[in-house]
Formats: structure tokens, sequence, C-alpha cells
């Protein structure tokens, strides 16, 4: 009861500046369009398609690490920061058994050859990160129920830091080398060595839609799915109704592992390149996807994975690199501050 | 066995088995008699071991500011290391010859002690800036926030490199000045008082750390026992409470946030004055993650708990960790594991094994105390009631008093 008189007031506050705030954020955002506008014309057209595959592709796996975020948050209230690691593992996972499935770089096995030893790796690393966040929420984060908030935030800053430690251990420091096997050919837009959509960017689009859809479906039509809508809204009612809390929740974790190992392994297939410490960037760009959208809601981490993919890229090909991690942890920033509840908004986070 | 169980109950809560006078007394005696023995035990050559304790100074007094963010108040700063940083380059900007090569032109030299305390009021402002929109939020958005901006300041350092010569930092800052220094045999100097005194010696940091730290430290528990402190640990345990009590949480937090910002620019201002170099790669998340670390095993709200925290991550840090590998190869060696020792495919070598613990100690360090100990080595008794005794959220009063009659 007392919450909601203190939500009230926030609304109330935020509402007497937020006309002056919408007119401002307006403004920047329309400054910053016209600017890229005026590159995007001096680039030509080919190059900008390229970018914003480039977006969509970076935005696709986003937009898989967000959903782990999102679902987990939605149903727990915690931010799982050691998400962003699993995400990492699902590569290191995938990069260990290419080779037992006879998947190198030129190697005997190509073509549509290439197809099922692949889906067998992704299934593989997919549940092995399942597991692996299933057993982190039962050690580390279901003992903690019901401790203070600032506990269970602590312990999953730590699963996070066991985590990178283990691959740490396990591979070191470097930059590994992820081999390059998916074919290279593409769409060619302006010219032989002009800019191309690769098959590569279609295919990770293409798996990244498939398992978003496959989970859409599941939440909206399984017996398992309405348990977590139900859990997520209100634990106590959905216990009273019969369903198991403990279970649902696992089975929360279990599914935004396996699409934050399929992120991780088709991260490594497109970039060619994983590291033990990514996932803590990507991750926190990850959740800047799912507050963008609305944390809680999975249709919007979907959407702010794709948005912020698009900002990466653009930023990326049209500003400076070296700004575009700045650029998306301000926008983090700034969504937090001024529509916490995201652009869609739709699921307003109780105080 | 009642009987046995009540009286652990009453010891548990007797104020006078409160253990911090003692860790107090032994720090002190400790803090006085640790350069005579690193002298000592060195045979004069403990300059080393002296220079390593003020470093450890810094990371104290960073962990003495994070408390009152997080022990005291509650609110989780995953991004402390900004103002840390925030501190240092305000201190290589305002202190050293760097000024000359940006498009300033000029260099400008004020003296430490002035710069100490700009870079305290400048992080205390970042702080503010930072704080005034964000605090509002709910408790984990917060720690999502100062995460962001923990990322985003050392990037700025190292982008904006006409100003700050990006990732090879800034070096030669100034060394501080005493203007009056008394000198004798223990610096191996005549006894006699110097004017303009310039701090290089260990020693002289040692001194001029142990100091500081004491005064924070009695301002800090002031602080803790004042009307503030008390606002605070009521805003962390139940906000909305606290608010019905007529407390201004956002404006109470506000002062938290702030004043933990001011102790981190502080210390950053010292480090860099003590280091004479800051680089952008020195503030990175790690630091934050270490000084977390320090004051949760330590003990949340406790600084003596919290000292006690830091030195042991400083020594597992610093000392310890890049001390193992050569360790572990001996040992590895002697009871016939040799193998393991030289690199062999992906096995980069067991000392090299032991070097890349970290992480993973820290991890399992933050887990652990989590789960087991959550108040800390040295606890908080207030903190220490709260965590096994305290009202959550999802409890009834008809399961507290099933609890307390049980």
């Amino acid at each position: 009861m007392v919450s909601s008189v203190a939500n009230a007031r926030t609304r109330l506050l935020a509402g007497s500046r937020g006309k002056l705030l919408n007119a401002t954020l307006f403004l920047i955002i329309a400054i910053a369009v016209i600017i890229l506008a005026t590159k995007v014309a001096t680039l030509g057209p080919a190059y900008f398609v390229q970018i914003l595959v480039y977006g969509l592709a970076n935005g696709s796996i986003f937009a898989l690490i967000a959903l782990g975020y999102t679902m987990v948050y939605g149903i727990v209230e915690l931010i799982n920061f050691a998400h962003g690691d699993v995400f990492t593992l699902g590569g290191f996972i995938s990069l260990w058994l290419l080779p037992t499935f006879g998947v190198t770089e030129g190697g005997s096995v190509s073509g549509a050859g290439l197809i099922l030893p692949l889906l067998a790796i992704l299934v593989i690393s997919m549940v092995a990160c399942a597991v692996v966040n299933v057993t982190i929420e039962r050690v580390a984060y279901r003992p903690l129920r019901h401790a203070p908030r600032l506990t269970p935030l602590i312990t999953a800053v730590g699963m996070s830091f066991v985590l990178e430690g283990v691959m740490y251990l396990w591979r070191g420091p470097f930059n590994l080398h992820y081999p390059n096997v998916l074919p290279t050919a593409g769409i060619e837009l302006g010219g032989a060595n002009g800019p191309a959509i690769g098959f590569k960017d279609l295919a990770v689009i293409a798996i990244a839609i498939v398992l978003m859809v496959a989970l859409s479906l599941f939440v909206e039509r399984t017996k398992l799915g309405k348990a977590m809508r139900a859990t997520a809204q209100d634990r106590d009612a959905a216990q009273l109704m019969g369903i198991d809390i403990n279970r649902t929740i696992a089975a929360t974790f279990f599914i935004g592992a396996l699409l934050a190992g399929a992120g991780g392994m088709i991260f490594g297939l497109y970039y060619n390149t994983i590291t033990f410490d990514q996932g803590f960037t990507a991750g926190l760009v990850a959740f800047t996807a799912a507050v963008f959208g609305g944390i809680g809601n999975i249709q919007g981490a979907a959407l702010g994975g794709l948005v912020i993919g698009m900002i990466q890229s653009l930023s990326d090909g049209y500003f400076d690199t070296a700004w575009t991690q700045v650029l998306i942890f301000a926008i983090l920033v700034l969504v937090l501050v001024f529509r916490p509840t995201g652009i869609l908004g739709m699921r307003v986070p109780e105080k | 066995m009642m009987i046995f169980r009540t009286m652990r109950k009453v010891w548990a809560t007797d104020p006078r088995v409160d253990p911090n006078p003692l860790v107090y007394t032994i720090l002190t005696v400790g803090a006085i008699l640790y350069p005579v023995w690193a002298q000592i035990s060195t045979g004069g050559q403990g300059d080393f071991l002296i220079s390593v304790l003020a470093d450890a100074g810094v990371y104290i007094l960073l962990a003495i500011g994070l408390n009152v963010v997080v022990g005291f108040a509650g609110l989780l700063d995953l991004g402390y290391a900004a103002f840390f940083a925030i501190g240092a380059y305000t201190y290589a900007f305002l202190a050293s010859d760097h000024m000359v090569v940006t498009p300033l032109g000029e260099a400008i030299h004020l003296p430490f002690w002035i710069v100490l305390f700009i870079g305290l009021f400048v992080a205390a402002a970042f702080g503010l800036l930072l704080g005034a929109p964000t605090l509002r939020l709910r408790g984990d958005y917060l720690a999502i926030v100062t995460l962001g901006f923990g990322e985003i300041v050392p990037r700025v350092f190292k982008n904006l490199s006409v100003w700050t010569s990006g990732v090879n930092g800034i070096s030669a800052l100034d060394k501080p000045v005493l203007p009056l220094w008394l000198q004798g045999p223990w610096s191996g100097d005549s006894l006699e008082v110097v004017q303009n005194f310039k701090i290089i010696s260990p020693m002289a940091f040692y001194v001029i750390m142990v100091l500081l730290l004491g005064i924070c430290v009695v301002l800090v528990n002031n602080l803790r026992k004042s009307r503030v402190g008390r606002a605070w640990m009521a805003v962390r345990e139940d906000e909305v409470a606290a608010a019905a009590m007529g407390v201004n949480t956002v404006r109470i937090k506000l002062l938290a946030f702030a004043i933990g910002a001011a102790f981190s620019g502080f210390a950053g201002s010292f480090y860099g004055a003590k280091l004479s170099l800051v680089s952008p790669e020195n503030f990175g998340f790690t630091v934050s993650i270490t000084i977390l670390v320090m004051i949760v095993l330590g003990g949340m709200g406790n600084i003596p708990g919290v000292i006690i925290g830091s030195l042991l991550i400083y020594w597992v840090t610093f000392l310890f960790l890049p001390a193992l590998p050569p360790l572990a190869n001996e040992w590895a060696t002697k009871i016939g594991l040799g193998g393991l020792v030289p690199p062999n495919g992906d096995w980069p070598g067991i000392g090299e094994e032991m070097h890349r613990l970290q992480f993973l100690i820290f991890g399992i360090i933050l887990v652990l105390t989590m789960l087991l100990r959550p108040q800390g080595l040295i606890p908080s008794r207030v903190r220490q009631q709260e965590l096994t005794r305290g009202v959550t959220e999802d409890q009834t009063i008809e399961d507290v008093n099933a609890e307390t009659t049980a």
C-alpha cells in the first residue's frame, strides 16, 4: 500500500519535469539524426545498407542475451550479473567442441555437411550453459531469495567473477581465434570490392529469429510458459494456484541461458574471436537493451537488442568506434534515469 | 539446552563483547610498530614494505568511503573506481607539467594539500550529478547506472587524448610538499627542522597516510552515530518506513553517495601523488570490485571490519598472488608433479595458472561471504541483527512472532 503511494509521488515528480525533458531528448535525437543523415548521404546508400545489416546481426546477438536478463528480472527481480558470462561460456564450450565434431577452418567438413555438426554443437553448448545457469540459481540465488536486496545482487557479481575466473584459468587472458567456418559468400551491393551482405549476417539473423519465435511461442502457448508469466506477476498468488515456484524459476534461468549460450556460439562464428571477459561488456550492453525495451518485457528486450545493435553499428560505421561504448552506456544511464520503464514501458517496475 | 541457547543469544547481543575496540587497538599499535618491524626484519631495507602499506592505505581509504555508500546507506555502487579516476586525473591536471601539451598550453602547479581537497570536491560534484537523477530509482537500477558510469569515465579519459594523453596516461606528477618537517635519524639524516620538505620517501607517505586514515575513521564514526548516520541505516533497512518517519530519503541517499564519491576523489588525488602517474587502465571495473570485496569480506557497515578486510584483500591481490607462481612451481617439483611446471599445449604451466586465480578467488569470496556469513568477518552489530533477525519483505508479522516464540 505504502509503496504505491511512494510510486505515485515519483510519477508526479516525473510528470512535472517530463515535458521539458522530452523536448530536450527529442532535440538531441533530432540533431543526431540530421548529422547521421548528412553522413549517410555522402557515403552512399550501399554502405548504409551494409551498416544496417551489420546492425541487425549485432542486434540479434544482443537481443538473445537481453532476453535472459529480462526474463530473470521479470520473475525474481534480480539482475543476473553472471548472465553475460554464461553467454561467453557458450562461446568457450562451442569452441572446445568444434574440433571434436570435425569442424575446423578449411577442414574436410564444409558446405551443407556443416549444418548437422554445427547444430549439434549449438544444442550441446546451449544445454551446457543452461545447466550452469540453473546451478548458479540453485547455489547462489535461491538460498538468498528472502534475504535483503543487496545480498543476492552481490552474489550475482560474485558468480560473474567465478565464471570469468574459470574461463580465465581454462584458456587464459588472450583473444582466442574462433574458426571461420561459415561460407564467406554474400550478396554484393556495389561492385566486386564494394559493400556486401554476407551469408554470415543472414545466418546470424535467421538463427536469432528462429530462437526468439520459439521462445515467444513457448511463453505464450505452453503450460510452463503460463506458469512463468503468473509467477512474474504475483509469486504468492501463483503459488496458491498450485504452481511450483522453484521449478518455474529454475526453468526461467534454464531458458534464458539457452538463448545466451546460443548467442555465445553465434558471436564466435560471426566475429571469429572470443575473450574470457567479453561477457562483461556484452552483458552490460544487452542489459541496456533489456532496459531500453522495458525490463520484464520479452518483446521489448528483442526490440531493444535490435535498436542497440543498430545504434552500435551506425556509430561504428559513421562516427568513431572508440566512442561507441561510451554512447551506449550513456544511453543506458539516460534511459534508466528518464524512462526507467523503457520505451515500450508496459511493465512498470514497482518500488 | 534451553539455557545454553539463551546464554548464546545474550552473548551474541551483549554490547560488552563488541570486538571493535580491540580491533582499533590492534590496528593502532600495528600501524606504529609496522615500520619498525619492516626496517629491522630487512636490516634497514624496509622501504619497499612501508611503501606497500602506504599503497594499501589508499585502498583502505576507498573502502571506508564505499562503506558509507554500501554499508551505511545500502546503495550498491559498482562504478566506484570512476570517482577514484576523477580524483586522480584532477590531481594530474592541476599538479604537473602536463597542461603544457594540452590546448591550454600552460602548466598548473597547485600545492598537493589544496588539490587533495579540490579532488575531493570535484568527485563529490560528479557524485551529486550522477546521484541526483538516479537515486530515485530502485536499488538494483542504481547498481547498473553506477556500473555504466564506471565504464564511461575511464573510456572518456582514454578517448579525450588531447587533454589526457589517452592510454599513455599522465606522468611526472608533482610530489607533495610539507611546509615544515622534522628530519631525524629515522630517515638517515641529522635531527633538524626543514622547510618545504618534498615528500619522496615511503616513510613520509606512510606517516601521512596513517594520519589521514585516523582522521577519516574518526570522522566517519561520528557520522555513523549522528542523525545522518541513523537516517542512512533507516533508509537501508526500510525506505518507506524511513520516509514515513520524516527522513528525506532522496536527500539522505544523495548525501551518502556524495560523501562516498568525495572519499574516492580524495584517495584518487593521493594515489596520483604517490604513484606520480595516472593512466585510464588503472580505474577499471576490477578496481571497483576489489573494493567491494574488501568491505563485503570485512563486514559491511563496520569500519574496523572494513579496514581488516581491505588489508587482507590487498595482501592477497598485490602480494600473495604475485608471489604464488614461483612457490607453486617449487612445490609441484617437490611432490613429483614437475611435469606441471612448463607450459604444455593449452596448459600454461602451474605458475601462470596461479597468477590467473584472482578472478576466481574474488568471485568465491563474494559468493561464500554472502551465503555463509553475510555480516562479514568483523560484523557491525546492528547489521548482524538485521541480517539474522530482520524482517524481510515477504514476511508477515505472524511469521516473525512464530519465529521468536519457537
